[in-house]
């Protein structure tokens, strides 16, 4: 997954708008913002963050330096030690894909932090927060807690490629707004699922009043 | 007490890892959050969940753990199988729920020495 075969692959499924959400971390999104510079791909720096409840949650934000500041919190509160064995190397690159580290931290493990205060901390960084693929079992918000709780602060929920929209439209009763993704751990699966919206940019602060359905912006089904 | 013993007392089914039946097994562990089984289980345990995605294979490599029970009759989907075999973990089945596999893994493990 280094930048250059992300934004190849991109290109390739014509995809406009990239999110790169890494499992608790976002140390790698600048590396493939920067290295999309010369391109048409607009890149989105966030995470996926692991809940204490084993819940994924995307985070999506407006500039690197809000991705850092949670980035932070998060390692804060990220026990445990990355075996690359079990686990695979957690590489840290540059734009011109050169290895500048490896992390050390359980990328794939839980924080400390409950649901309720990770969804609190993404927005007030201004950032979008999205349940991750809730049609599956493992790690998604229905699947941990067996149902969504009331008053959540949760900007969307996201399905993955397996289910269509009507189907989701028709499981989760216009709940929240939904979007669909990839969750690509591969290349080749980027694109595999994705959103249409009506903006007029390719910023999160369009993405947002798409997903609020504000200012004439939306999602298209 | 083997693996191999266990399988056979709980009637158990032996999706995969079938070269590491003879493991002595010290203990077990119950728990379906993956963070929780990484940071409280003990090499050697066997580990009864209900999870079934591959994740549960690298978890229970990491911490050396003597295999996994799937409960509720659920089968390990099919990277979880693949991954198995690879690494030899024994992946074991019951058709029991939770609460009655621990307890007669319990009853096994503790009547004995």
């Amino acid at each position: 997954m280094s930048p250059a075969r992300i934004l190849a692959s991109a290109k390739k499924k014509e995809i406009d708008i990239l999110g790169i959400c890494d499992h608790n971390s976002s140390e790698n999104s600048l590396a493939v913002m920067k290295a999309a510079r010369n391109t048409n791909v607009n890149v989105i720096p966030g995470m996926e963050v692991t809940s204490k409840e084993e819940v994924h949650i995307l985070a999506l934000f407006g500039d690197m330096e809000s991705a850092l500041k949670l980035q932070e919190h998060v390692y804060r509160n990220l026990p445990g030690k990355n075996d690359p064995e079990a686990f695979g190397m957690q590489v840290i690159v540059n734009e011109k894909e050169e290895v500048l580290g490896f992390n050390e931290k359980l990328l794939i493990g839980a924080t400390t932090i409950p649901l309720e205060e990770v969804l609190q901390l993404i927005h007030r960084l201004d950032g979008v927060s999205i349940a991750s693929h809730i049609d599956r079992e493992s790690f998604s918000i229905i699947g941990q807690l067996g149902f969504i709780p009331d008053n959540l602060e949760l900007d969307a929920l996201e399905i993955s490629p397996r289910i269509t929209f009507e189907e989701a439209e028709r499981r989760y009763a216009n709940s929240y707004p939904i979007t669909c993704s990839s969750d690509a751990h591969y290349p080749e699966d980027i694109g595999k699922g994705f959103t249409s919206f009506w903006l007029r940019d390719g910023t999160l602060t369009e993405i947002r009043k798409a997903i609020k359905n504000e200012d004439g912006r939306k999602l298209i089904h | 007490m083997k693996v191999k013993e266990i399988i056979d007392s709980l009637e158990l089914k032996a999706f995969s890892g079938q070269k590491n039946l003879d493991v002595p097994v010290t203990g077990g562990y119950t728990s379906d959050l993956l963070s929780d089984v990484i940071a409280n289980s003990k090499a050697g345990q066997l580990w009864v969940t209900l999870q079934t995605h591959q994740n549960i294979v690298a978890v229970a490599k990491l911490k050396d753990l003597a295999g996994i029970i799937i409960v509720n009759n659920r089968e390990p989907d099919e990277d979880t199988l693949m991954k198995a075999e690879e690494e030899g973990v024994p992946l074991l089945g019951s058709s029991a729920m939770a609460f009655e596999v621990s307890g007669k893994l319990y009853a096994l493990l503790t009547t004995r020495d």
